[in-house]
């Protein structure tokens, strides 16, 4: 019976629109949501418990807003919700040294985690979490099955491919056919209810710190033209003007 | 690494790697060391062919230990395909370092790379050795340099395992590997006008992309072709956007294309605020005149 662990993160809604005060984007007018691949990653990580048993226990780093995205996994269905206490800036490498650290006292034995994070876009928090646990590690997978053992299905250059992946293990989840699952009252009732554990752990220094944020550099206004015969120009000017065709 | 072949891309890493001075050495893993003979004049100062049974499919821990036991100290540049971002993250966990991902400039210490889904630009600062991958079509290829590789045998111990390959039905390109693309989203009608953008694909070797609107409401567009914040992102030199609006989430995805056309009957539609070329039309009148000319150009 697994120990499950998914790692959900807080970010801005994804429609929302980011903007710059100065040299760093300001949120304080913006609504945080669930990073949306973390969302598949609590209803794969439902999946593996109904299939395998065992309880999932969704884990945040953060501020003590960040608990409304515990509240949300706890509303479909995990079992248990905790959250480090840390806010401020942390660069890959002190991320992921505090949340091995909380995976291991937690008793961790598969982790799940979206492919990447709607803010940073980066997706190193999965495979970097698992090399520091010596673990074995698939990223962006599109489905899994768990009943003999953890198998699941993602992109190897020209097509997908089942892949048997042997626990522990951390698993970046992608979209893939997956629906998630949405919360009934009585799952809504009980998040109200649930106590948050939070723990605090020592956050190492980091080496890599922000300088600035800037919006991207404006695109000049492009040509446009009324009517479907302007493709022809169209047409012309990628191969003259941009070289492409 | 691609199909057992040096990636052409790979010029462009030595490019990004010699902004912190001196001469990079180029690392390639490879079942075969004649495999490391693509590095040749791309800039390097040194090649390592680093040989391993372990490289045969991408195992995520293996390929981290047998490439740990190679590569050189100091900061690691590699490419932004999702496999390379998986590897530098792996790769600066086991050294104990950070990762930057998907930078787009580098001066001195300085990293760049959008965030929130290219809304923003975010430039770090980095005190010490990293892990840098860096998206293409940003830095000029390298040239010269090194020409022989030295082999030196590693190894890791592989922990996943393919139980069955299953090749792409259609031999279409992949959207995030194609130099161009051509999306269509809801504005198409139904999801059998999607053979319209196919065909333009085909004259223009392009492949075809949908918005999540596309995908969402028609099964037969699978998620695979999806592009946008919970799609793929696509960087390539041309975007044709079809019947698509342009929500935030689909921008996301293709904002950074080089050139984008957009034809939409819809002039307000937010897609025309980032294209390059507008064209307000239906896409029944405006594509058979965009592929008659295409077809007259590529002879």
């Amino acid at each position: 019976m697994p120990n499950i662990i998914v790692l959900v993160k807080q970010v801005p809604d994804t429609n929302a629109k980011i903007v710059v005060n100065g040299d760093r984007v300001d949120l304080s007018s913006v609504k945080m949501v669930m990073s949306p691949y973390d969302e598949f990653a609590v209803e794969t990580a439902l999946q593996h418990k109904e299939a395998a048993g065992g309880e999932v226990t969704a884990l945040t780093v953060g501020g003590a807003s960040a608990e409304k995205i515990l509240k949300d996994a706890k509303a479909i269905g995990v079992d248990h919700i905790v959250r480090i206490d840390a806010d401020g800036e942390m660069d890959s490498n002190a991320l992921q040294t505090v949340l091995a650290q909380a995976v291991n006292n937690l008793g961790g034995e598969v982790v799940y985690c979206g492919k990447s994070a709607a803010d940073t876009g980066a997706g190193s928090t999965g495979p970097g979490l698992a090399e520091r646990m010596g673990w074995a590690s698939v990223s962006n997978i599109i489905g899994a099955t768990h009943d003999g053992g953890l198998n699941v299905v993602m992109p190897i250059g020209g097509g997908n491919a089942k892949v048997s992946v042997p626990l522990p293990a951390v698993v970046s989840c992608d979209k893939g056919d997956l629906k998630v699952r949405k919360p009934n009252v009585k799952g809504i009732m009980q998040a109200k209810r649930a106590k948050v554990d939070v723990h605090s752990i020592d956050v190492p220094s980091s080496s890599v710190s922000i300088v600035s944020h800037a919006l991207p550099p404006a695109k000049p206004a492009g040509k446009s033209y009324e009517g479907g015969a302007a493709a022809a120009e169209v047409a012309t000017l990628l191969r003259n003007e941009a070289n492409i065709i | 690494m691609n199909n057992n072949a040096v990636h052409p891309s790979t010029a462009e890493l030595v490019s990004a790697a010699k902004t912190f001075g001196g001469e990079p050495t180029l690392v390639v893993p490879c079942t075969d060391a004649s495999q490391a003979s693509g590095a040749e004049g791309m800039g390097a100062g040194s090649i390592i062919a680093a040989k391993s049974a372990a490289f045969t499919h991408y195992d995520a821990s293996a390929w981290a230990t047998a490439l740990d036991a190679v590569v050189p100290q100091g900061t690691i540049i590699t490419s932004a395909s999702p496999q390379s971002k998986d590897m530098a993250a792996r790769l600066a966990a086991r050294r104990n370092i950070a990762v930057v991902q998907d930078a787009v400039s580098i001066e001195g210490n300085n990293i760049t790379s959008p965030v929130y889904s290219g809304k923003a630009m975010q430039t770090v600062a980095a005190t010490g050795p990293v892990v840098i991958s860096v998206r293409s079509n940003v830095f000029a290829a390298a040239t010269g340099g090194a020409s022989d590789a030295t082999v030196i045998d590693t190894d890791g111990d592989v922990a996943t395992s393919v139980q069955e390959f299953m090749a792409r039905a259609s031999e279409r390109l992949d959207v995030a590997e194609a130099n161009i693309v051509i999306s269509g989203g809801r504005g198409m009608g139904s999801p059998e006008n999607f053979a319209h953008l196919e065909a333009v694909a085909d004259t223009i070797g392009a492949a075809v992309g949908a918005s999540r609107a596309a995908v969402d409401t028609w099964e037969a567009i699978p998620h695979a072709m999806q592009v946008g914040q919970t799609g793929k992102t696509v960087n390539p030199n041309l975007y044709i956007a079809v019947g698509i609006s342009g929500a935030i989430q689909h921008l996301a995805g293709m904002r950074s294309s080089k050139y984008i056309v957009a034809i939409n009957k819809d002039a307000d539609a937010p897609i025309f605020q980032h294209a390059d070329y507008g064209i307000v039309a239906t896409w029944e009148e405006a594509l058979p005149v965009l592929h008659e000319s295409l077809k007259g150009m590529m002879g």
